[in-house]
């Protein structure tokens, strides 16, 4: 690789992640300082709700790098992830050299299709970036199939092949994370390309971290209460698990309130921060008043 | 290192998980950025490279112990020399206290004493070391030690009948209601299973010590989640699957709307009619239309719920249960020897669970002797539902096709067929098996779009594929 290597170990990706305010597993800090070291990019996967664009943003404002971001969504085609020719000025272009006079058709075509007649997108703008930039390709499962067959080329040799103009290759290479909600398998080729990594849950003790370090004045009895249920809501089959950010409102919800430690009414009257369905929560309200 | 690599690559594909050459090379190269004595930093690095799919990690993690085995009894983990002049009750009571802080380092090193004290380890047997693990477990006595977890952390509220209350732990939820109860008991058994966990380990470092990893490897040899025969799968393995059919299921609804994305055009899309136009010199010879959006079409599922094939029928069930998100329309029907509709019970049931239990007090789909007769069923569904079935419509049947030697109205299919847009037929037995016996799936087959043979996730998964 000839690019010069962003972060020294692991240990150390963790603590600047954890400074700028993310908890990250070791896990994640290994597969964020392999994604550099290797010159690959990172699949994050897992349940909404875990920090997966979080990790992203985190290491981009941790490494100082500038954050590029696709959102991903059924229909999105080149002109919009890739790049687009900025047809309205070509066609001034055209025009002028017109009214200018008799022109050379060559030189003219040479020139309409120019950079300077280029209009960059997220992917063509991440290689072509002058300063260390941070792609995040967002909910990448929600491509259509034949659509993720653009990102390919991008993603292994970080460069883009335009058919008029030639292949544009990258200034410097992005660090890139990919994440999907796995709503669909992504294709072979697609996953061969990137480093895999699988963000679960936090377990009930770095949850605990989180809360702790995210709510102000929080006790820590407190918020390892808060974690140990909202692991055990999890464990219920519910049309939608509690995510971490609920967490984190329910806790902050529970600080206002002054709470000191939950018991099972402060649950159930609290409960719709953390669930959004009324079936959920009529579910949850039964299993907990049973205790075991 | 190298051949340990290769080992744990070629296991992981002859259990199905696809790594490819590329992959294996960055395996390579990854070790070279890494400090090789940190195991969990070398372990999380290759999973990171080799595996890309979050169902295979704990097929990978178990091969990465196997081959990366620390030699037991290693001088590295801690007083292990002091540990084992105690007595089981001594080593149970640090164990309590262990767990209760969160020492992995003891606890591994507990774990390792107790296994050699009562597994009753044989040299050169070729077995899995489950055999090992209930042994050593008995010796401690599981249900025991969450008991007196439960008391030694609950902050003296009495719960288990503990006889000494350990230091206090911070996680101890303070109120003595039920609630608190209940959270400690879950950590309790989160901690033993760490240690059941540890001592699992502790088993297959043993064995790999004794026979090579190659060896082990191979007894452990466990199908992948999306190869688990629905017909002989466990209950915990098809809830296991659950999440899987959600996401296939969503999928599947995806595949069906698209095929029926027609070529009629939709309203002037201007900005890419002149952006086409430009090699025309900007005059727009070709409009360029939007595609319109496609209708949602209507599914008719037809379940086969009869004992033959039991497991099978909860998870197709639970497939037309995920499919009604996805389509405007889903009516499931479930069959033995007449049929039922039950869309109404499905869409009020808060889950499957609950709908399966309503279906099965219901008796649905049974109208004479409970014996399958894929005829009679036919039959009756076409006479009082034939008429809704439109060209919108997708029927998919779920079922043997075992008739128990009933006549079995081929001609009726025919007629279903000749009304709806789509059939298929989703057979959960072995095509093998196929015609065999009272099995007339090939009676059936002239008249549906496919016949699939579908035993696992795999195939379910190939099938949704396949209808793109």
């Amino acid at each position: 690789m000839d690019h010069a290597y962003r972060f020294t170990s692991p240990e150390l990706v963790g603590r600047s992640l954890r400074e700028t305010g993310y908890l990250a597993t070791d896990r994640s800090c290994g597969a964020v300082y392999l994604g550099d070291r290797l010159g690959k990019p990172v699949l994050i996967e897992g349940p909404a709700g875990t920090g997966k664009t979080e990790l992203a943003k985190s290491v981009a404002a941790m490494a100082g790098m500038r954050l590029i971001r696709l959102q991903c969504y059924e229909g999105l085609d080149e002109a919009k992830a890739l790049y687009e020719w900025n047809y309205k000025k070509q066609l001034l272009r055209i025009q002028a050299e017109r009214t200018g006079g008799v022109a050379d058709w060559t030189e003219l075509e040479a020139d309409i299709f120019s950079e300077e007649f280029l209009l960059a997108r997220p992917l063509l703008a991440a290689i072509r970036a002058a300063d260390p930039v941070v792609l995040l390709i967002d909910e990448v499962d929600r491509l259509d199939v034949e659509t993720e067959a653009l990102l390919l080329e991008v993603l292994s040799d970080y460069q883009v092949s335009i058919p008029e103009m030639g292949t544009v290759t990258r200034t410097q290479t992005p660090l890139v994370y990919l994440t999907s909600n796995n709503s669909r398998e992504l294709s072979e080729a697609l996953k061969r390309r990137c480093l895999y990594l699988y963000l679960d849950y936090p377990s009930p003790e770095r949850e605990k971290e989180i809360v702790l370090a995210r709510v102000p004045g929080i006790s820590e009895s407190l918020s390892s209460q808060i974690a140990g249920l909202v692991a055990s809501l999890r464990k219920l089959d519910l049309k939608k698990r509690p995510s971490v950010s609920e967490t984190i409102d329910w806790a902050r919800t529970l600080v206002l309130l002054s709470a000191q430690e939950i018991s099972t009414d402060l649950v159930t009257d609290t409960l719709y921060v953390l669930l959004k369905y009324q079936s959920d929560i009529d579910k949850a309200t039964a299993e907990l008043a049973t205790g075991f | 290192m190298l051949t340990a690599i290769d080992g744990i690559i070629a296991e992981l594909r002859k259990i199905g998980v696809p790594v490819s050459i590329a992959e294996r090379i960055d395996a390579v190269q990854s070790l070279e950025h890494l400090p090789l004595a940190d195991r969990d930093l070398v372990k999380s690095a290759l999973r990171a490279v080799l595996v890309k799919n979050h169902d295979h990690e704990l097929a990978f993690d178990t091969l990465f112990d196997l081959y990366f085995a620390p030699t037991p009894g290693a001088p590295g983990e801690a007083g292990s020399e002091s540990l084992g002049a105690l007595d089981d009750a001594g080593l149970i009571d640090l164990l309590v206290l262990a767990l209760g802080e969160g020492n992995d380092v003891l606890m591994r090193a507990i774990a390792g004493i107790f296994v050699d004290r009562h597994a009753g380890f044989e040299p050169g047997r070729p077995v899995a070391g489950t055999y090992y693990v209930f042994r050593t477990l008995r010796a401690v006595d599981p249900d025991r030690l969450i008991a007196r977890l439960g008391s030694g952390a609950g902050a003296g509220t009495g719960v288990g009948g503990g006889p000494e209350p350990a230091a206090g732990s911070e996680a101890g939820a303070g109120s003595g209601d039920a609630l608190g109860r209940r959270l400690q008991l879950e950590s309790s058994q989160a901690q033993v299973n760490r240690f059941r966990q540890a001592v699992e380990a502790q088993v297959r470092q043993r064995l790999v010590a004794d026979r090579g990893a190659d060896a082990v490897a191979r007894t452990l040899r466990r199908p992948l989640p999306e190869d688990v025969d629905f017909l002989t799968s466990s209950q915990e393995q098809i809830i296991a699957m659950r999440a899987v059919v959600d996401a296939l299921s969503r999928k599947l609804g995806g595949r069906l709307a698209a095929k029926r994305r027609h070529r009629r055009r939709g309203a002037l899309d201007f900005r890419r009619t002149v952006r086409a136009s430009l090699g025309t010199g900007g005059v727009p010879i070709d409009p360029v239309f939007r595609k319109p959006n496609p209708a949602k079409p209507e599914l008719f599922v037809l379940a086969d719920i009869s004992g033959s094939v039991a497991t099978f029928a909860a998870f197709t069930l639970q497939l037309t249960f995920a499919l009604r998100a996805q389509f405007s329309r889903v009516r499931s029907f479930v069959f033995v020897d007449g049929v039922d509709e039950v869309t109404d019970v499905l869409q009020r049931a808060p889950d499957i669970i609950d709908a399966t239990r309503q279906i099965n007090a219901a008796g649905s789909g049974v109208w004479l002797d409970g014996r399958s007769d894929y005829g009679h069923a036919l039959e009756s569904f076409w006479q009082q539902w034939g008429d809704q079935v439109r060209r919108r419509t997708t029927v998919i049947v779920l079922g043997d096709a075992r008739t128990n030697y009933h006549n079995p109205a081929a001609g009726t299919l025919k007629a279903v067929r000749q009304r709806a847009g789509h059939v298929f037929w989703l057979n959960p037995e072995p095509r093998a098996a196929w015609n065999s016996g009272d099995s007339v799936i090939g009676r059936y087959e002239p008249f549906c779009d496919a016949v699939r043979e579908c035993r696992n996730l795999r195939q379910l998964r190939a099938f949704v594929a396949e209808l793109e």
